[in-house]
């Protein structure tokens, strides 16, 4: 039933629908409001027997995760940012053990300077753990996500991060249609783990291994994520059919029939995106979006045929490695065809500041003035960066950088 | 023909051996039914008191829940010498997954039978001293308050064993580690540091919490069996000497557990929802000089001129915990 | 596209304000998308809320820098916070006051907006009479119906009862209409003398 819902009502009420059995909770923002949601429910008995356990950090809630997974039942959890850095060795510890955990990701940045706005940081930071990492664009596709997730990540012994951006969609009211309790029946089956702890047959799970075999139990790690990139698609295909709703697959093309310059990128701003290239193609540009909807397993094949007939390729995303550039540009530039696009890198969004359609569209220009550097950040104010450089300059003792650029902004005024 | 004398109390007990005993009281290992949860084939070293423990408390446990028990292993020498690839000496159902999170691995394992409707099956969580009073005291502190299902069970060593000896929140003052070397005028561990966690567990007023060592292993089966009989988060500490990390010979593992006890310096006690409702007293009492002279990462207290002012503050802390738990021997 | 900016402080329901108005044009069959400032939140500080109405699919997720209508829950923001920024020359303007509006001291750009596009509301003291706390936001939902017709009072009300209980949301949907009456009949009183 179509109905307005804030994102994580929305999340939260899909993964109820999902029958989780152990579902554990660390409040973190901009996560808080799908933990309580799936809490009042458990409490309500709504979902019995699923049990809801408030732990004391993050590190714990993708600990008894593991626990709760490895014991045979459909596990969840949910978490953002520093959360997901103070969890990150059980992050890795899940998808080593095979364990398909679900956890959504409501993507903030990452600290210092703290701040508790929307970036993908937090998702880069983990992008070589072993999780298949998924891309909401909307609410609806953050909800219909995680049903997927249940499906690929049980199928394939992997646990599944359903990234969403923070605040921008969790806290965002829009049209949701819930999926019927019916449909994800028929759509998700009991799980069936793999490997269970067991009295009745009891098993070694998560034994010490050395240079003997370590490298053929990793790859077989990395087959599973291979074997990914085949049922993703295919589970979303299924999916639309009994939805009726494009969620989900590898990557959402737009507009990429003639274009000649197209932006690739994740997450809640590709709608932005869309905008801003229907503006550019009234006023005649052939332009097109790529939305990379999965990024790991990265969609290689996917990407470089969306690209085949690109010139331009210009990456808009809300992460950068410090010292190199982009992060998802880099795969793009592995997966970028033959044909070799001219590859753009703009840092955007960092620490929730927002990316406009005029923004996007002044992107565009520039790449077709032949003005756009290989690497950029959006809205940067080099101003205030050279005035910090001076100072740094001019005194050893010039003080936390971070708070002098605050200042600095707060005389000036607004930052744009 | 030399005359041999029998030192009854070297099993900890007013028996001879277990052969007197009746059936019921014998010890699970008298039994052919065990299960040897933690079978032979395993890497530890010789007289490794870990070994014995972990072997006594899950065949206890094993038998306690019949056969209905899940273990969780922190990181550690446990899980390194029970599972060389690809071996394992796990009978039992058993996960390891990381050094400091075994406490909650343990809640998710017994929330996820809650939810299956497994309310039979029992879970277990294991750790040395590292994993219980520095890594994993978060988690296990977690566990405690939420009073979850888990009979959690560390077997100290006082150090951490598996890396190579150093120091942890359980070492005694005094002893040599890696990191804390016998130098200085303050050789050792330093005095006034370290966790008591059988007391900090029993401020979180959990259904049971209770010690013991490798020096009486009926005592040890009898409080695991205890244990077993509650629900909610139990605390089992359990004394396991190390030959390598305490430089003692691989035959004295039993005997210095026995002396740790005797001497007052590891207290041996049970206590249910937050008071101590039992103490092992002690028989024969002795000072700690003679615990600490057979091991090597003591040596410094004896060498040349010794350090007698430093054993008489290990005293002290001996006779503290006599003086707190009532352990003094009864009248004869 | 319609867009709304609402300005207030923590506590005052300045987010479930744009929530409601979403809802209640969602009833309408339209699409809408509501969002807050994305602040810590604290009871008292400067909090915004934004509300997009549109009869297409709305895909953009930027803030909303040039709203059709900015709703002041609090005007002692007004020295602080640059309420009107952006605002359409067309635009509404909607405040919560028991004074007149000329003695606010609004900025230029509200002097300058349509006849019958700017009004108070005293919807403080309307929410302690209806509701019995000072939560202005749903008496101004009732005004800003009435001043923009953006929204008709009847779906507001069948959000409000999808939120609250039966009880609450029947007291909610008399501050509402008593608001809303307030602003119909000074729009009435004000255009008298030209019609």
């Amino acid at each position: 039933m179509l109905q307005q819902l804030e994102g994580s009502r929305a999340v939260a009420e899909t993964v109820a629908r999902c029958r989780p059995e152990v579902v554990c909770a660390y409040p973190i923002s901009p996560q808080t409001h799908i933990i309580e949601a799936i809490g009042a429910m458990v409490k309500d008995g709504r979902l019995a027997p699923c049990e809801f356990i408030n732990v004391e950090s993050e590190y714990a809630a993708m600990s008894v995760s593991i626990g709760a997974s490895a014991a045979g039942a459909r596990t969840y959890t949910a978490t953002a940012s520093q959360g997901l850095l103070f969890m990150i060795e059980a992050v890795y510890n899940a998808a080593g053990l095979g364990l398909p955990v679900v956890m959504t990701l409501a993507n903030r940045a990452i600290g210092a300077p703290i701040n508790i706005w929307n970036d993908h940081s937090d998702a880069m930071a983990v992008r070589d753990a072993g999780w298949i990492q998924l891309f909401a664009e909307t609410n609806q596709e953050a909800a219909d996500l995680h049903v997927q997730a249940f499906r690929l990540a049980e199928a394939l012994s992997v646990p599944v991060m359903v990234c969403m951006d923070g605040f921008i969609l969790t806290h965002a009211v829009e049209a949701v249609d819930l999926i019927d309790q019916a449909v994800v029946d028929s759509f998700l089956p009991p799980y069936e783990p793999r490997q269970v702890l067991d009295p009745d047959d009891p098993v070694s799970i998560g034994a010490m291994v050395g240079p003997e075999a370590f490298e053929e139990v990793r790859y077989l790690a990395h087959l599973r994520q291979l074997d990914a990139l085949e049922l993703i698609p295919s589970v979303a295909e299924e999916f639309a059919a009994l939805t009726g709703r494009a969620s989900g697959g590898l990557v959402h093309p737009y507009r990429l029939e003639d274009a000649e310059t197209v932006i690739v990128a994740m997450g809640s701003v590709l709608g932005t995106i869309k905008d801003a290239v229907d503006a550019r193609r009234e006023a005649g540009e052939r332009v097109g979006v790529l939305g990379v909807a999965a990024f790991r397993p990265f969609p290689v094949a996917a990407v470089s045929d969306a690209l085949s007939g690109a010139r331009r390729v210009i990456v808009v995303e809300k992460a950068f490695s410090l010292g190199m550039g982009g992060v998802l540009a880099t795969d793009v530039a592995t997966a970028s065809p033959a044909s070799g696009p001219d590859l753009a890198t703009v840092v955007a969004g960092l620490g929730g500041r927002p990316i406009t359609r005029r923004d996007v569209e002044g992107i565009l220009e520039r790449s077709a003035r032949g003005t756009l550097p290989r690497l950029s950040f959006l809205n940067l104010d080099e101003d205030v960066v050279a005035r910090e450089r001076a100072r740094m300059a001019a005194s050893r003792r010039s003080g936390p950088f971070a708070e002098n650029v605050l200042r600095d902004v707060a005389a000036g005024g607004a930052h744009r | 023909m030399t005359e041999t004398r029998v030192h009854f109390y070297q099993v900890g007990s007013f028996a001879v051996g277990n052969r007197l005993l009746s059936d019921a009281d014998r010890t699970v290992q008298a039994s052919q039914e065990r299960t040897n949860s933690l079978d032979a084939g395993h890497r530890a070293c010789q007289g490794c008191g870990e070994a014995l423990g972990a072997r006594y408390a899950l065949d206890a446990a094993m038998r306690a829940t019949e056969g209905r028990l899940v273990a969780v292993n922190a990181t550690g020498c446990l899980e390194v010498f029970s599972t060389p690839f690809p071996e394992t000496s796990w009978r039992i159902a058993w996960l390891h997954s990381l050094f400091g999170n075994a406490p909650a691995v343990a809640t998710g394992v017994a929330a996820a039978m809650r939810a299956k409707g497994r309310d039979d099956v029992r879970v277990v969580g294991q750790a040395g001293d590292g994993g219980t009073v520095d890594i994993g005291f978060g988690a296990l502190s977690g566990m405690f308050e939420r009073n979850d299902d888990v009979l959690f069970i560390c077997y100290d060593n006082e150090g951490y064993m598996n890396t190579g000896v150093q120091r942890s929140a359980a070492t005694p003052p005094t002893a040599r580690t890696a990191t804390s070397e016998a130098r200085g005028p303050d050789p050792g561990n330093v005095f006034g540091q370290g966790k008591d966690l059988p007391r900090i567990a029993m401020a979180h007023d959990i259904p049971y919490v209770a010690t013991a060592t490798v020096a009486d292993l009926h005592d040890l089966e009898r409080k695991v069996e205890r244990a077993m009989t509650f629900h909610g988060a139990r605390y089992l500490h359990v004394l396991v000497p190390c030959p390598l990390g305490w430089g003692a010979a691989s035959a004295d593992t039993v005997r210095l557990a026995r002396l740790a006890a005797e001497s007052g310096f590891f207290p041996v006690f049970e206590a249910e929802h937050g008071v101590v409702t039992g103490v092992r007293r002690i028989r024969r009492r002795v000072g700690v000089e003679e615990y600490l002279r057979p091991q090597r990462r003591f040596a410094h207290l004896f060498a040349g001129e010794g350090r007698p002012d430093l054993v008489a503050r290990l005293q002290a802390l001996a006779d503290a915990n006599v003086e707190r738990y009532g352990l003094a021997p009864e009248e004869e | 596209m319609f867009q709304v900016r609402i300005h207030g402080r923590g506590g005052q329901g300045v987010v479930t304000a744009a929530e409601l108005l979403a809802v209640a044009a969602f009833d309408q069959g339209r699409h809408a998308q509501a969002f807050p400032s994305f602040g810590s939140e604290r009871t008292g500080a400067p909090v915004v809320s934004y509300c997009r109405i549109d009869d297409h699919e709305i895909r953009t997720r930027e803030p909303i820098d040039a709203p059709d209508a900015v709703i002041v829950q609090d005007v002692t923001l007004v020295h602080h916070v640059d309420l009107f920024g952006g605002l359409s020359p067309s635009g509404y303007v909607l405040v919560n006051t028991s004074l007149p509006l000329d003695e606010l001291g609004l900025d230029g750009r509200v002097g300058v907006l349509p006849d019958g596009h700017v009004a108070g509301c005293p919807a403080t003291e309307l929410a302690l009479a209806h509701v019995g706390r000072a939560v202005p936001n749903v008496p101004l939902l009732g005004a800003f119906c009435a001043l923009t017709g953006e929204v008709p009072l009847g779906a507001l009300a069948r959000a409000l009862r999808h939120r609250f209980t039966p009880e609450v949301a029947e007291r909610n949907v008399a501050a509402a209409s008593a608001a809303f009456g307030l602003v119909t009949d000074h729009e009435e009183a004000h255009r008298a003398p030209t019609a």
